[in-house]
């Protein structure tokens, strides 16, 4: 019966590996793909669901205290699982056009999502490793699916290299964590109340694993050949459902594993790390004319902002990167979305940003789509981009790092050049050669607006008289004690 | 009465629906037309319900709830003697803004007309939200139509123009951003139930104050982001690229409404809130201002574009707007209040002329008029009368502003020395000079140009556009006191206001706990006895 009810409190991922099985084998026996697509989203849907009853749903460790489930996990659940789903529905007409469409895309993508989830719920190290592998290994698959173009090629062997690398850095911390403290589990290692050499030397080498796979600045050289390189669609699943992930693992560990003594200094680290990769990232995505490579640094910048909330260290600071995160998902999906389509004309090489000149009056509602996306990550009101960045910073502000806050917006304005930049050759410059655009298709079409619907509505949510999603947030970290250790 | 507001504010929202599902181009132009009258007779029952007595205290106030428990954000929005007038402003540029567009945007429609009632959404936002953070959201939110308006609708250089535009100001806001939320923590923690804090009505009362180190930071950051948005002399580079690359209707809002916004923050926010260092940099920020009047006038004068010559007027004619505002006395900063109002009407009026000309001849060259007064006779004289409110005939609304802010200046107690008024002066004489030169040069002689000799006078649409402008530039000019009653009490009570926290908060002030350069800028080593003297008249004033 106990394991029943663990296994109750881990269905969305349970769901994903079981769709992932049954999806691999309807690909070996040749299954029609739109088929294997169906099941895909319906698995998910289902995910979604059981995702969204465990948000509103008791708090607590299962499977021996190596999973966490309701609070900050839960919702970490819900954001890979939405990550997944809406990837999922706009790489189906995506891949088709790029003649990449294979059943076992599907496949990876649930398994990795397994990993995902695994991560974002996990309570204990060993967890954290399994799910981080699990993720990854499937990650590094989709990064070579253009297997004969150069970049594809390259984008694969170099998120594999560099990513095992990093993993040998995480495990290598885990081992010295074990080593000082003689567990991997969170709870035990809070305890502790003497901080040796070893413990610092395993927490930053554990940082360190966090740090790339979150592409933060200097462990982020992989970032922009992975995105350019990876098919339009899937690396929006990199962008943001693996990092949603990473991210909640990251603030599990900083909520419930660090000790609560003085001296062990990971938030002077993060606000270093924050701070070059806010200006590096945006400084760099400045002069890219490729679009993929500019929302890889995009992506680059936005961990910064996000990594300002941790560095805040406070319930505040965890409530805003949640949003953050929220926010990151819905509005990077978008702008990734709409390129794929774009993409999936040949008339151009719509990678290349001279070529969006006067896409905006083809398809025009493509074209707002993306505007709106695009002011979202350039953090404009009244788009949700905008809410996410303010409670970031204002945590940032209120636990004393005005620094980060100052960093944090001056970037900011700097950053709006380049998401502008793509708007005014949609919309201000004319086109160098006549051509049309595609019919994007219904669920692609309805899938983006969606999000679009999402954007505007967390933009403006507050004024609402509802309960808002910040408040669903704030209570994890309140109703439980101040320190923000949701479940025990 | 509560709702009527918030449906004046959000009904030109809405319209942008109508908008897009209208199917043609002349439904487009009407719907919009419909919206925004509408939103001006609606905004006519907000003045006609005003309680002018009670100005300080916000009317028509909406309340929504907390967005998260303990942080007091939320929408609010509300009129007062402020704002009102401010308002009204806005209300009325909008139809007009959308007649002026009648026939000279073709393409795009949907987009240009949706943008222009973004915009007018957005404005009235901004002048009537109270909640700093939501005043934040529509300050932002302004600037996406404005950019979309100059980027695809606009002259020849419009995108480095739009791009400079965005970023500049975007900035200068982002930098304001931090401090309010510096500042929303801060009267959180003075505040009996809050965390956080962002009401304006609490933030600006007496009983919340603000050491001197803190108030100082924060005043220079609020300080920058409208000081970029006025704009004021050094910041003022963004503005004659915005202006004379936008359509003819971006630059008219962008001259009477948009610009505004700085001046109002500065009186909404920074007057109230950071008293002390208000009054401390008052008489830098009369320099600045006192160099935008001159150097915009000099600037203005050799202009060869009649739209660049109009958009440099404003720097000049702003310039005056901040030296009122920080002469903290009633009388400059009623006229501050009332030049916004003017400048609006006259640069607003000025822009749609000089929209007129370009329709018709697509030149806006100095040199390639001249004496087209006798081919254009009606045009002529709503020219000249524009031209003379924009010098500040007596008689005509630019005088009472400018007169007000003059003497106010002149008697200020922080400026403490009658040059400032002196040299504001100077730019008076300087703008009849470009005014005039310009007004001689493109409307008066012979007929220099053949081409000139076919334009065709105003039509019914045109005239129409006008003549409300100009006859609240008579208004205002002959009964000004029928527009500066709005805000008196307002005024008079807000000065009141700052005085009376200035003092508290030296007095409070801890000269030791304070680093040095703070004390030295603040003059804390005066007898405190002075200070105390000076309360107790400021209380007795009150009482």
């Amino acid at each position: 019966m106990d394991y029943l009810y663990d296994l109750n409190t881990f269905i969305p991922a349970t769901i994903a590996a079981a769709a992932g099985l049954v999806v691999l084998m309807q690909s070996v026996y040749k299954v029609k793909i739109n088929t294997i697509f169906g099941v895909t989203v319906f698995s998910l849907v289902v995910a979604l669901l059981f995702a969204l009853r465990d948000l509103f749903g008791p708090v607590g460790t299962s499977f021996y205290d190596m999973v966490a489930y309701g609070g900050t996990a839960a919702f970490g659940t819900l954001l890979v699982i939405t990550g997944t789903l809406f990837c999922v529905l706009i790489s189906r007409d995506y891949l088709e056009a790029i003649d990449h469409h294979y059943g076992e895309v599907y496949a990876m993508i649930l398994f990795a999502t397994t990993g995902m989830v695994g991560l974002a719920v996990s309570n204990d190290l060993i967890m954290l490793f399994v799910g981080l592998e699990t993720m990854s290994i499937c990650l590094y698959v989709l990064a070579g699916l253009i297997k004969e173009e150069k970049t594809g090629a390259e984008s694969a062997l170099k998120y594999f290299l560099l990513g095992a690398f990093s993993t040998g850095f995480l495990l290598y911390g885990i081992a010295l964590i074990y080593g000082a403290t003689g567990s991997t589990n969170y709870a035990d290692i809070t305890a502790l109340t003497d901080i040796s050499p070893l413990f610092m030397a395993g927490s930053a080498l554990l940082l360190v694993g966090f740090f790339f796979k979150i592409s933060a600045v200097p462990f982020h050289m992989w970032t922009p050949d992975v995105y350019q390189g990876t098919p339009t669609t899937l690396t929006a699943y990199f962008a943001t459902a693996s990092k949603a992930a990473t991210f909640v693992a990251l603030i599990l560990v900083m909520s419930r594993m660090m000790p609560e003594i003085e001296g062990v200094g990971w938030t002077q680290a993060i606000s270093v790390i924050a701070i070059i990769t806010m200006i590096l990232g945006n400084l760099i995505a400045l002069v890219q004319d490729n679009v993929k490579r500019m929302l890889a640094y995009s992506s680059i910048a936005h961990a910064g902002y996000l990594l300002v909330g941790l560095a805040a260290g406070t319930a505040d600071g965890y409530t805003g990167v949640l949003y953050y995160l929220f926010a990151y998902t819905v509005m990077n999906i978008g702008a990734f979305g709409v390129i794929a389509f774009y993409e999936r004309n040949q008339a151009l090489d719509f990678t290349d940003v001279n070529n969006y000149a006067g896409l905006g009056y083809k398809q025009p509602v493509m074209a707002v789509l993306l505007s709106v996306f695009l002011f979202s990550l350039a953090g404009i009101p009244p788009f949700v981009g905008f809410l996410a960045k303010y409670y970031v910073f204002a945590a940032a502000v209120n636990a004393g790092h005005i620094t980060l806050a100052v960093v944090g917006v001056l970037t900011t304005a700097a950053s709006v050049y380049y998401y502008l930049r793509v708007m005014v050759f949609m919309y201000f410059r004319e086109p160098h050669k006549e051509f049309d655009l595609v019919n994007p298709g219904a669920i692609f079409k309805y899938a983006l607006i969606v999000l679009c619907v999402l954007t505007v509505y967390y933009g403006v949510e507050p004024v609402f008289p509802m309960g808002s999603l910040i408040e669903l947030l704030t209570s994890y970290y309140t109703e439980t004690g101040p320190a923000g250790m949701a479940g025990p | 009465m509560d709702i009527l507001l918030n449906i004046t504010i959000y009904l030109p929202l809405l319209a942008i629906a109508a908008v897009i599902l209208v199917r043609t181009d002349q439904a487009v132009k009407w719907v919009s037309l419909a919206a925004t009258s509408v939103t001006f007779f609606l905004s006519l029952l907000l003045i006609f319900n005003f309680d002018t007595a009670n100005s300080h205290i916000l009317q028509f106030v909406t309340e929504g709830p907390e967005i998260i428990p303990g942080y007091d954000i939320k929408y609010l929005v509300g009129l007062d003697g402020l704002n009102l007038l401010l308002f009204m402003l806005t209300t009325l540029f909008g139809p007009i803004a959308i007649l002026s567009s009648w026939n000279s945007v073709t393409k795009h429609l949907k987009g240009y007309y949706s943008m222009l009632l973004l915009l007018q959404t957005a404005s009235l936002g901004v002048f009537a939200a109270l909640d700093l953070i939501v005043f934040y959201v529509f300050f932002e939110l302004s600037l996406i139509p404005m950019y979309f308006l100059i980027g695809i609708w606009g002259g020849a250089e419009r995108i480095m123009a739009t791009i400079k535009f965005f970023i500049y100001t975007l900035a200068g806001s982002l930098i304001m951003l931090v401090a309010l939320i510096y500042l929303g923590f801060h009267a959180g923690g003075v505040h009996a139930e809050y965390i956080f804090t962002a009401d304006w009505r609490f933030i600006s009362s007496p009983e919340y104050q603000i050491g001197l180190v803190e108030q100082t930071y924060m005043f220079l950051a609020f300080a920058l982001a409208f000081c970029i948005k006025v704009p004021l002399f050094p910041f003022h580079t963004w503005l004659p690229h915005a202006h004379t690359e936008a359509p003819t209707a971006g630059s008219v809002i962008l001259a009477a409404i948009m610009l505004k916004m700085g001046t109002y923050g500065l009186v909404r926010v920074c007057m109230p809130v950071f008293p002390n260092a208000f009054m401390e940099f008052a008489s830098w920020f009369a320099i600045l201002a006192i160099i935008g009047i001159i150097y915009g006038a000099l600037v203005a004068m050799v202009q060869k574009d009649v739209k660049k010559l109009v958009a440099y007027s404003s720097v000049s004619h702003l310039g005056f707007v901040v030296l009122g505002i920080f002469a903290l006395n009633t009388v400059a900063v009623q006229g501050a209040v009332i030049q916004m109002i003017n400048h609006g009407l006259s640069t607003g009026a000025l822009f749609l002329l000089v929209g007129m000309i370009y329709d018709r001849r697509h030149t806006r060259m100095i040199k390639d008029f001249g004496g087209i007064a006798k081919v254009v006779p009606v045009f002529a004289v709503f020219f000249l009368i524009t031209t003379l409110a924009s010098i500040g005939l007596p008689g005509l609304n630019g005088f009472i502003g400018e007169f007000l802010i003059l003497t106010g200046a002149f008697f200020s107690e922080l400026y403490d020395n009658s040059i400032y008024a002196v040299l504001s002066a100077l730019g008076v004489i300087l703008a009849a000079v470009y005014m005039l030169w310009m007004y001689e040069r493109v409307m008066l002689g012979s007929i220099t140009n053949d081409e000139n000799k076919k334009m065709k006078d105003l039509n019914f649409r045109e005239i129409g556009l006008l003549v409300p402008l100009v006859l609240f530039m008579v208004w205002i000019g002959i009964r000004s006191e029928d527009f500066t009653r709005y805000s008196e009490v307002w005024v008079d009570n807000f000065i009141d206001v700052t005085e009376t926290k200035s003092v508290a908060v030296l007095k409070e002030a801890q000269k030791d706990d304070l680093p040095g350069w703070t004390a030295a800028f603040y003059n804390l080593d005066e007898e405190s006895d002075e200070l105390e003297v000076e309360l107790v008249q400021i209380q007795g004033g009150l009482k």
